[in-house]
């Protein structure tokens, strides 16, 4: 015999504590399992794209540090980089190390930050989740060194950056470079072997590599799912290819090896900024670039790994200062494409722990 | 009126005869309600105000494990954080939903605190020092407790919000999966004192009873805290999941007196605790008995801020799972090999157990307590599944 049960349906925001930002998801319960989900977005739209219209292609770098602002370098790096593909700007070496350094900084605070709001999902009251955040401070204090802000930094300009790193800088990253180690260590010997966290993020939301692929993921949540892929090595910027770094993957797509591949990503952030202090050298850090660019008549795409995926422009040009167009791809908005395939048939708490894992950024999803 | 005894700091007797001293003789006939109000109001209040001070412990505990530094504005330390507190939420608009059962929605802060503060009443706080006692008070209390859940599940019901219907619903889950543990690691008690009466327990542990039966203590706390709903088993209301869970829809003066009940839950669980299985207010007589058993009740405290602040939350499934098979099978293992050894072990003539015989039955069950907690841990485990360090590989450096 069988007890008949009503679906119950929840508005899962767009305010709530566990959904990142204003994400609403309308969830159809039965009992504590998720029969049906149905994203709603746009919460948070700004119309980035079409202000991009109207703006000179410089003023630009200014909106993408509000696209995903844990990771304001790595959006930088992938406007700049396409403007100077569309211009054909050759840049100045060091400052090509000085971009690298930055978005590994940033992939970083950017995995510190994904991680502890996991585990916090998971309802570690706060712990991991200030540890994480102490040490992502110390990364924000560097970018402050480097470019005067924290969190909106606009330190990458088409040509080059925006100054070159004081010496205070240097300093403080070797003191980083020999904590950080440590910090992660103590963050895994809290996170990754207690048991609970296992019981809770061990196979729950797996996604196939070919479930992955076709939902077009990229980031640490397509490499949890064993496909190895990330535009570092396959299409190498910048100087990535001169560096050694392997790329993580996970083996069973599941919550713990996004989890995992964060982490390791993290180790190897820190060996790539350790392999770039050692082979910068002197030089300008800024081609001569005008400021109000034209670029030639044309559209380009180009992307980069980001810290939650594959983040390209695309941009059109009518010789004019402004962008015909700008098209950005974000990978928190693709990431979150396959929710129905990873939350039905799981449980509330698995939902939140799953939503956590996919790690999205509203101000990105809602360009 | 009988009153031989005079000890312990909350002793009715004591407080008769003052009244007897004081009042008028047209008022003589009230003594005997004067005497009980007054020492049932000091008790609830000490109880209140311990419960504002350990709210300011518990932030600034958990502060401290978190690397920061927790409420430290108002009075030394942000001792007086507490006040600040309380003034800000009776400030509050008191908002009732619209479509909310009124009467029931209204009732349940007031059942949840009453429920709670009950439990005090048979705690023996210091020889001679209880408010009432009763000879069945181990079963007043696991009645008492039990009714907690009604009004969590009141109180969620009654708030027409589907958030708080779901940390109702959890609750009520907990409490069948949970009592039944809990009964279970009690009777090893009772089998050991021979009596039901809190004092009558207190005054037969000759060595504190979580030495002699670890597993029963080990099922009991467990429990305990799934009981008062505190993490790994903070289901009922998972910031993360449920926004505040059952008490989503209240706000100012009861949102307090919820919240109050709250953070009085572990006080008072700690007290059972340390009455059950730590000597409750027994220790060397360098200090008062009173004095015992708040160090004893402030050690159990911290040991579950310590859990609180360091592990996440179980699923409700896996809570289910965990106290149906793990902590129900300890629970029957744990009263089965006392039942024996107290058979084996006492005394035919006068019902008692000797200390060397307790330590002997103490060194049996630690020795089971280890071996099954290994094999548990074995079985259940998923640590030993597979080897972490190994799930992810890589690619060859390019």
């Amino acid at each position: 015999m069988s007890i008949r049960t009503e679906p119950v349906t929840i508005n899962l925001g767009p305010q709530h504590p566990s959904t990142h930002g204003v994400f609403r998801l309308r969830v159809t319960f039965d009992g504590e399992t998720v029969v049906d989900v149905d994203p709603v977005f746009g919460y948070m739209h700004r119309g980035t794209e079409k202000l991009a219209e109207t703006r000179s292609y410089v003023q630009i770098v200014t909106l993408t540090d509000r696209l995903d602002w844990v990771s304001s370098m790595s959006n930088n790096l992938a406007y700049v980089r396409a403007v100077e593909a569309l211009c054909e700007i050759e840049v100045p070496q060091r400052a090509q190390f000085l971009r690298v350094i930055a978005a590994e900084l940033q992939r970083i605070a950017s995995h510190l930050m994904a991680t502890g709001f996991l585990v916090n999902d998971m309802g570690a009251f706060a712990t991991p989740l200030m540890y994480c955040f102490r040490e992502r401070e110390r990364i924000l204090d560097l970018f402050e060194i480097l470019c005067g802000a924290r969190i909106t930094l606009s330190y990458m300009r088409p040509g080059g950056v925006f100054q070159d790193a004081p010496k205070a800088f240097w300093d403080n990253l070797d003191a980083l470079m020999k904590e950080m180690p440590i910090y992660i260590d103590e963050l895994e010997s809290l996170v990754t072997t207690n048991e609970i966290v296992l019981a809770r993020s061990k196979n729950v939301g797996v996604l196939t590599a070919e479930q992955s692929i076709n939902g077009s993921l990229s980031g640490p949540m397509l490499r949890a799912s064993s496909v190895d892929w990330d535009i570092r090595k396959s299409n190498p910027y910048e100087i990535y290819d001169k560096l050694n770094f392997e790329v993580p993957i996970g083996k069973n797509g599941d919550v713990f090896d996004r989890y995992l591949v964060r982490i390791k990503e993290m180790r190897e952030s820190l060996k790539i900024i350790g392999q770039c202090v050692d082979m910068i050298s002197e030089g300008p850090v800024r081609a001569d670039v005008p400021y109000n660019i034209r670029p030639p008549a044309g559209d380009i795409y180009s992307s980069i790994e980001a810290p939650k995926g594959e983040l390209g422009f695309y941009l059109v040009s009518d010789q004019s200062i402004s962008p015909y167009r700008c098209k950005i791809r974000s990978p928190s908005f693709m990431n979150l494409s396959l929710l129905r395939e990873m939350l039905v048939g799981w449980k509330m708490s698995d939902l939140i722990v799953i939503l956590g894992s996919v790690d999205f950024v509203m101000g990105e999803v809602d360009r | 009126m009988m009153c031989e005894q005079a000890e312990g700091l909350v002793n009715f007797c004591r407080i008769y005869k003052i009244y007897e001293f004081i009042l008028p003789s047209w008022l003589s006939s009230f003594t005997y309600f004067f005497s009980a109000i007054t020492l049932a109001l000091t008790v609830i209040n000490i109880l209140i105000i311990s419960t504002a001070l350990y709210t300011w412990f518990e932030r600034r505990t958990l502060a401290r494990f978190q690397s920061r530094l927790g409420p430290n504005r108002w009075g030394p330390f942000g001792i007086l954080q507490p006040i600040a507190d309380v003034i800000k939420a009776i400030t509050k608009e008191d908002t009732v939903p619209e479509s909310a059962d009124k009467v029931v929605f209204n009732m349940a802060p007031i059942l949840l605190i009453i429920t709670t503060l009950l439990v005090i009443i048979v705690i023996p706080l210091g020889p001679n020092s209880f408010m009432g006692s009763l000879n069945i008070g181990i079963i007043f209390i696991i009645g008492i407790t039990s009714m907690n859940t009604i009004s969590i599940f009141m109180g969620g019901w009654a708030s027409r919000n589907k958030y708080a219907m779901f940390g109702a619903m959890r609750s009520v889950a907990m409490l069948i999966t949970y009592e039944i543990p809990m009964g279970i690691a009690i009777v090893g008690i009772l089998l050991l004192s021979n009596s039901l009466a809190l004092s009558d327990i207190v005054l037969s542990q000759t060595i504190p009873f979580f030495i002699i039966q670890p597993i029963g203590f080990f099922v009991f706390f467990a429990a305990s805290i799934a009981e008062i709903s505190r993490t790994p088993f903070d289901q009922i209301e998972a910031e993360s999941e449920l926004g505040s869970g059952f008490h989503t829809e209240y706000s100012g003066i009861k949102f307090a007196i919820i919240t109050l009940a709250e953070f009085m839950a572990p006080i008072i669980s700690a007290i059972v605790i340390t009455t059950l299985y730590l000597g409750g207010f027994k220790g060397p007589s360098i200090l008062p008995a009173e004095f015992w058993f708040s160090i004893k009740v402030f050690g159990v405290i911290f040991f579950m801020l310590w859990i609180r602040a360091t592990w996440p939350r179980l699923r409700i499934d896996q809570i289910m799972n965990f106290a149906w098979k793990p902590l129900f099978g300890l629970g029957l293992f744990n009263l089965f090999s006392i039942a024996i050894e107290v058979f084996v072990f006492q005394d035919k003539v006068t019902g008692f157990i000797s200390t060397s015989h307790y330590w002997i039955m103490a060194g049996i069950n630690w020795v089971f307590a280890i071996l099954l907690f290994f094999g548990i841990t074995q079985i259940i485990g998923n640590k030993n599944k597979e080897k972490i360090k190994h799930s992810y590989k890589t690619n060859m450096i390019s």
